[in-house]
């Protein structure tokens, strides 16, 4: 009796382990549709030719900077590598993730993170950190990103995390079950429709304008990084006026980057030079670009940096040109959809919040 | 390291392995070992308190143990002694063994007291006088209540010479803190838990199966049933705007969020032992198929009932002073009055003490009180009961008795709301509501989902209640489910633990994800 | 033995105390009963049985019972 037991043990744990690998599958949100911005950090890894760019940071070069138009203006095989609200310490990490993949010639970072010292939002690390292969970088993301009430254990089962979405799932979550759809182009987020900045609040005085020490340590690694790689770092601010970017925050970067030899370049002032307008080039009155803002910039940005770093032009090369057709047909079929929709509804609905709600 | 914490699963599947891959003896000490981790994991300072505890027990009861043996050997040697000689020796050891019990009890209940009851008593003579003095703030001990109790029981035992001492210092440790029922009970008795928590256990895979699928049963009523319950039970009793009718929904889902945690609970504590082939004492024999109030308390939180009677109830009502008072009752104030005085009076004793060590407050007490009312109503209404039942052959009828144990569950539930409401006029003013305002339309037309709980909520608790319902039904007609489920095709044992494995883990209220309690407080 | 099963029959009439042998064990005698029981002995034979005495196997038949008030009168 005893002996003919333990086979059944056995096939209950495997079907047992199995149900719960299908019922993670099923239960951790697929981002395929209004928040997207949880796939991004996992789409890298489709990708099949390297990068010489790669911009790293949160919102402010995913949705700012469009890789499409650096490529076909100059033959610049780019990807952005952002999430929303990227911390400094999460950008290090996805670079040491990057650079194990690749090494490319020139690393853009943005610094507006370096505002914040501490773990944000549990939502949010989960949307930068679930999509991370794993490996140490992501071991070390993981511990340096916890909120309080986060636990390891529920990044390596993410069913224990996202167990109680059974109440709210939704045809994505069936259809991408296996597989997922590609949602960015080379990292960037698309946005077409066009919502004019009027004006931001005044300010607030801060207590203490030190940046802190955690991002800023991280900062110093990210350029280790790149000095040992052999890859030049290159610090931005984007052209976005809110959340306020301190004059003293601007100084402490600039310092930073004279210290080790970087260039840091604000592109706030550089707005008219670019030809950026914020009443027509961003979609929600001026916190990101829209697409035709990111195109602007990345054709200015995408200028300015071939005059003084050498990024090969790699249009003519099989496998890039193949790639890149690819996803170039994709980005503008997509701006076609979203045209479509603008005119049809005078605004998106199958991107962005109103999806989500629909 | 609550049960429900990721640690406890790790340390518990830790303590599992290393207890099955270590060679028998040293079993236990491996069992020691892990229980001072797991309360040094809750705080470095309990250690203390439970050191003092078992080394006083362990001291005490050797003592108490010396002087049995003296008093043995002395009788023995002395075959000659009238029986007036011996009698005064016999009493002249029972003092000196009273004194020891006395200063052991002293200490360990002295500690019990004023970890928990320092701050109740200074709120409570605040209130009474006006005065301000203030609450300080002090170390509780997790779970000192259960293994001072232990403690305490195991050093009568020893004292009454029902029990020899345990000479192995480390073996006494381990009995008082035996990590699984360091938290909640059940208390044991050093006797039967001593029979099997200090043998080698071989591994068993019908002991160790069985154990575990009790504790995933646990998890299952704990994390699946009890903690999805727990939004809509603190809604309820939070805001004195439930009256009515919601004080009767407040009612049914605390009874069953109550049994679902507590017996969860337990089946987690009793089933850990199972898979190690530890044994202890059952604390639950399906409390909500009661007939009365006072069977429910033999079923309900078993170990703490038969504690209070053994340690508090026989020795105050069999005493001296009290067998005196009871002749003395029946020559002055009739039989009548002399025959109860005794059982009303301990019964009195037993509930104060039995209110009070369910919590450092006076809703605690008028919890307490309003059970031992409430039994010794019904035992006087015992006569009027027999000649009702004489007249009409109800007994022993199932629509009879399934009114019998509705209209129990529901008396014992109207009393747990003391604890629920935690005000004495507020609870009596919301269980009056209910005669005053009740409106039954509330649990038709969607206002229960407005508790914290929405419709999946819902369904998940219905079907989860009714399967335990059903488990509990086959126990009441025919026993163990495990043994019929072991008696089947073992894929049928297996999958059904599989099945329960998977059906906690993805519908358990637990984690980030799960802020349906914070949704709550966020709206008062 | 007579006096002792007029104390017992007293509490319940309906048992027949000179054959059970597990009357605790069955639950005829409660917690109750017992607190009785020990008074009624205490009045009709001046014997205390002590709170240690109090065990199943001392109250389990009436036989016992009484041969714990023999044992107690002897000490």
């Amino acid at each position: 009796m005893k002996g003919r037991r333990w086979p059944a043990a056995l096939l209950a744990a495997v079907c047992a382990l199995g149900a719960l690998y299908l019922a993670q599958r099923l239960l951790v949100p697929k981002y395929q549709t209004g928040v997207v911005e949880g796939s991004m950090v996992a789409e890298y890894y489709r990708e099949t030719v390297d990068h010489d760019l790669v911009f790293i940071g949160d919102c402010e070069v995913y949705e700012n900077f469009s890789p499409i138009t650096l490529w076909e203006t100059y033959g610049i095989s780019s990807y952005i590598r952002g999430s929303a609200q990227q911390l400094t310490w999460q950008s290090y990490y996805l670079l040491e993730d990057t650079l194990r993949h690749e090494t490319p010639r020139a690393v853009v970072y943005n610094v507006q993170a370096l505002q914040f010292s501490q773990p944000q939002s549990e939502a949010y690390n989960r949307m930068t950190i679930d999509g991370m292969r794993w490996g140490p970088a992501k071991v070390r993301c993981i511990l340096a990103s916890m909120t309080e009430g986060e636990h390891f254990i529920e990044y390596l089962f993410p069913l224990l995390r996202y167990h109680d979405r059974w109440g709210e799932l939704t045809g994505d979550d069936v259809e991408h079950l296996f597989s997922k759809d590609p949602v960015t182009h080379a990292g960037y987020y698309m946005r077409v429709d066009v919502k004019a900045q009027t004006g931001f609040p005044e300010p607030r005085m801060l207590a203490d304008y030190t940046l802190g020490e955690k991002p800023m340590d991280y900062l110093g690694r990210m350029a280790d990084l790149c000095r040992e790689k052999g890859v030049e770092l290159i610090l931005i601010k984007a052209p976005i006026e809110y959340p306020h970017w301190y004059d003293e925050w601007d100084r402490q970067a600039a310092a930073f980057a004279a210290e080790r030899g970087l260039t840091y370049l604000n592109l706030i002032p550089l707005r008219e030079e670019i030809g950026l307008d914020m009443s027509t080039d961003t979609y929600d009155a001026g916190l990101h670009l829209n697409t035709g803002g990111a195109e602007k910039l990345a054709a200015w940005f995408g200028g300015w940096l071939l005059e003084r770093t050498d990024l090969p032009d790699r249009r003519g090369e099989a496998a890039y040109d193949a790639a890149w057709r690819e996803k170039t047909d994709y980005y503008n079929a997509m701006k076609e959809r979203q045209y479509a929709e603008l005119a049809q509804y005078g605004e998106l609905v199958s991107f962005g919040a109103n999806a989500v709600e629909r | 390291m609550l049960f429900t914490s990721y640690a406890f699963v790790g340390f518990l599947a830790l303590t599992l392995l290393a207890y099955y891959l270590v060679p028998g003896r040293c079993q236990w000490p491996l069992l020691l070992a892990a229980s001072y981790v797991f309360y040094w994991a809750a705080s470095p300072w309990y250690l203390l308190f439970i050191l003092v505890t078992t080394a006083s027990a362990y001291g005490v009861s050797l003592k108490l143990a010396a002087l049995s043996g003296e008093q043995r050997a002395y009788l023995a040697a002395h075959g000659d002694l009238t029986r007036e000689e011996k009698r005064a020796f016999r009493a002249g050891i029972k003092k000196r063994k009273w004194a020891w019990l006395l200063g052991c009890l002293a200490l360990n209940i002295g500690i019990l007291a004023v970890t928990k009851y320092t701050n109740f008593v200074i709120r409570s003579l605040n209130a009474l006088t006006g005065g301000g003095l203030r609450p300080v703030d002090m170390i509780v001990p997790m779970g000192i209540s259960f293994y001072t109790f232990q403690t305490v029981g195991y050093v009568i035992d020893v004292y009454r010479d029902r029990q020899p001492a345990q000479r192995n210092f480390f073996k006494l440790a381990l009995f008082v803190s035996f990590f699984p029922q360091l938290v909640q009970g059940p208390i044991s008795r050093y006797g039967q838990l001593s029979e099997t928590l200090f043998t080698p256990h071989r591994f068993q895979e019908k002991t160790f199966s069985f154990g575990l699928m009790r504790v995933l049963w646990g998890y299952f009523k704990k994390v699946v049933l009890a903690d999805r319950l727990l939004p809509a039970v603190t809604a309820l009793t939070g805001d004195a705007a439930y009256t009515g009718a919601y004080v009767l929904a407040a009612m049914l889902f605390y009874a069953f969020e109550l049994y679902c945690d507590f017996t969860g609970g337990i089946d987690i504590t009793i089933g850990i032992g199972e898979a190690m082939g530890i044994r202890m004492p059952e604390n639950f024999d399906l409390p909500y198929f009661s007939k009365n109030i006072r069977e429910y308390w033999n079923r309900w939180h078993i170990t703490m009932g038969t504690w209070f009677t053994d340690y508090i109830f026989y020795p105050i009502s069999v005493c001296r002073p009290m067998l005196r008072l009871s002749k003395w009752s029946r020559e002055h104030l009739g039989q009548a009055v002399g025959k109860r005085v005794t059982v009303y009076l301990s019964s009195f004793a037993v509930w104060l003490a039995t209110g009070i060590w369910h919590g450092a407050a006076w809703n605690f007490v008028a919890w307490g009180l309003t059970n031992w009312a409430v039994i010794m109503i019904s035992q006087e209404l015992e006569p009027l009961y027999e000649r009702f039942h004489r007249r009409f052959a109800l007994r022993g009828k199932a629509p009879y008795e399934a009114f019998q144990v509705v209209r129990t569950v529901l008396l014992m539930s109207a009393i747990r709301m003391f604890d629920c409401y935690r005000d004495v006029p507020l609870t009596i003013a919301m269980l009056g509501s209910m005669f005053t305002r009740f409106d039954p339309r509330i649990f038709t037309d969607g206002s229960l989902l407005d508790l914290g709980l929405d419709g999946a909520d819902l369904l998940v608790l219905g079907l989860g209640l009714a399967v335990a319902l059903a488990v509990s039904l086959f126990k009441r007609k025919k026993g163990s489910v495990r043994q019929a489920l072991y008696e089947k095709p073992a894929a049928v044992f297996y999958g059904t633990m599989a099945a329960l494995l998977v059906c906690t883990v993805v519908f358990g209220a637990y984690g980030a994800g799960y802020d349906a309690a914070q949704f709550i407080y966020n709206r008062f | 033995m007579d006096e002792l099963l007029k104390i017992l029959e007293s509490l319940h009439p309906d048992v027949d105390f000179t054959t059970r042998e597990a009357l605790v064990d069955d639950r005829v005698l409660k917690s109750f009963d017992i607190v009785a029981i020990v008074s009624e002995i205490y009045e009709a034979f001046g014997v205390a049985v002590p709170p240690e005495e109090i065990v199943p196997e001392n109250f389990n038949s009436a036989k016992a019972l009484y041969a714990l008030i023999e044992r107690l009168e002897d000490e």
